[in-house]
């Protein structure tokens, strides 16, 4: 077959032949989160850093013993902070806990009722996590001046927004997440809006690097299943968008030749 | 001496390294990251580092999360 050898994923100079990244979070147990992980093909995976249960049965499991840091790249992420300071702390106790991991998803939220992203305490977060020598994946708006302004800071890869975290809306502003493609030299990875196979595959479509999502798969009826329809979504849109879609047009445009007809 | 440990009061007794409160909390499995006062306390320091009354200790791990 006469198709172009697509080129990996590169973020922060390793390569991951899977576009899709997904979450850990609201899955039913650790087993269906590995079998969802499985299915999907990812290769990274977001965790979140939390205090430890005192008093805990000791012999619980942990998540990282289900999904080993040796097979999978974890990408610690800061979710629930609210300020700068509270996200750099975060980073700084995944680093120390992933034993000098530098890997991270910055997110610094604005309220808890939209979890928009604080941009403003993002950039800040951004510049200290990048002098402090973290390779950050940031979670953003999707407006292009910031998208722009944070790669100008460092980070690996900024990943807007199709709609709210948990949302499931999909896509709402395909035209910013084309601006902000169109101005990037980092990956651009849709992250949180997809709430199902087709959106994944419009991200995919427009030409965004990847995509990250969580709640689509775990919250599924069957999340190994939908795990399997956003593997090839994401794959699918890919393709489509390295072959290139025909124009659309108002009018038909016959398939068939129009010599030869009878009568 | 008192600590603040995870926001809860805790005192520990019979030892004053971080190690020793790890133990007596049984955390010594897996992976875990520890602050003392803000500042982290790498994993190869937990045996001699000393703990001081009134100390807020956070005590981390990795779990679900998008």
């Amino acid at each position: 077959m006469n198709t172009k050898q697509d080129q990996a994923l590169s973020i922060a100079g390793v390569d991951y032949q899977s576009r899709l990244i997904i979450g850990s979070g609201k899955y039913q147990s650790f087993e269906e989160n590995l079998a969802a992980l499985q299915t999907s093909g990812a290769q990274m995976i977001t965790v979140a850093i939390r205090r430890v249960n005192l008093g805990q049965n000791k012999d619980e499991p942990n998540l990282l013993d289900v999904i080993s840091p040796d097979e999978y790249t974890i990408l610690p992420n800061t979710a629930g902070c609210y300020t700068a300071e509270d996200a750099v702390r975060t980073c700084r106790l995944a680093r120390e806990l992933l034993d000098g991991h530098k890997l991270v998803k910055l997110e610094v939220l604005g309220d808890q009722k939209t979890l928009y992203p604080n941009v403003t305490e993002t950039i800040v977060a951004a510049e200290e996590l990048v002098a402090d020598g973290f390779d950050v994946m940031v979670y953003t708006s999707d407006d292009p001046l910031i998208a722009k302004r944070l790669e100008e800071i460092g980070c690996v890869a900024v990943m807007p927004l199709g709609a709210p975290i948990g949302s499931g809306l999909g896509i709402r502003n395909p035209y910013n997440i084309r601006l902000i493609l169109e101005n990037a030299s980092v990956p651009i990875i849709v992250d949180a809006g997809v709430g199902t196979a087709s959106d994944a595959s419009i991200a995919m479509e427009l030409g965004c690097d990847g995509v990250l999502m969580n709640t689509a798969i775990a919250e599924a009826r069957q999340p190994v299943l939908m795990a399997s329809a956003m593997k090839k979504a994401v794959e699918a849109g890919r393709e489509a968008f390295l072959a290139g879609r025909m124009p659309r047009r108002l009018y038909a445009s016959a398939s068939s030749p129009l010599d030869g007809t009878i009568g | 001496m008192d600590l603040k440990v995870n926001g809860n009061l805790h005192r520990l007794e019979g030892g004053d390294t971080l190690s020793e409160l790890l133990q007596q909390l049984a955390i010594t499995e897996g992976r875990f990251a520890v602050e003392v006062n803000g500042e982290i306390i790498p994993k190869s320091q937990h045996h001699e580092y000393k703990l001081h009354d009134k100390d807020a200790v956070e005590i981390v791990r990795a779990i679900g999360g998008g």
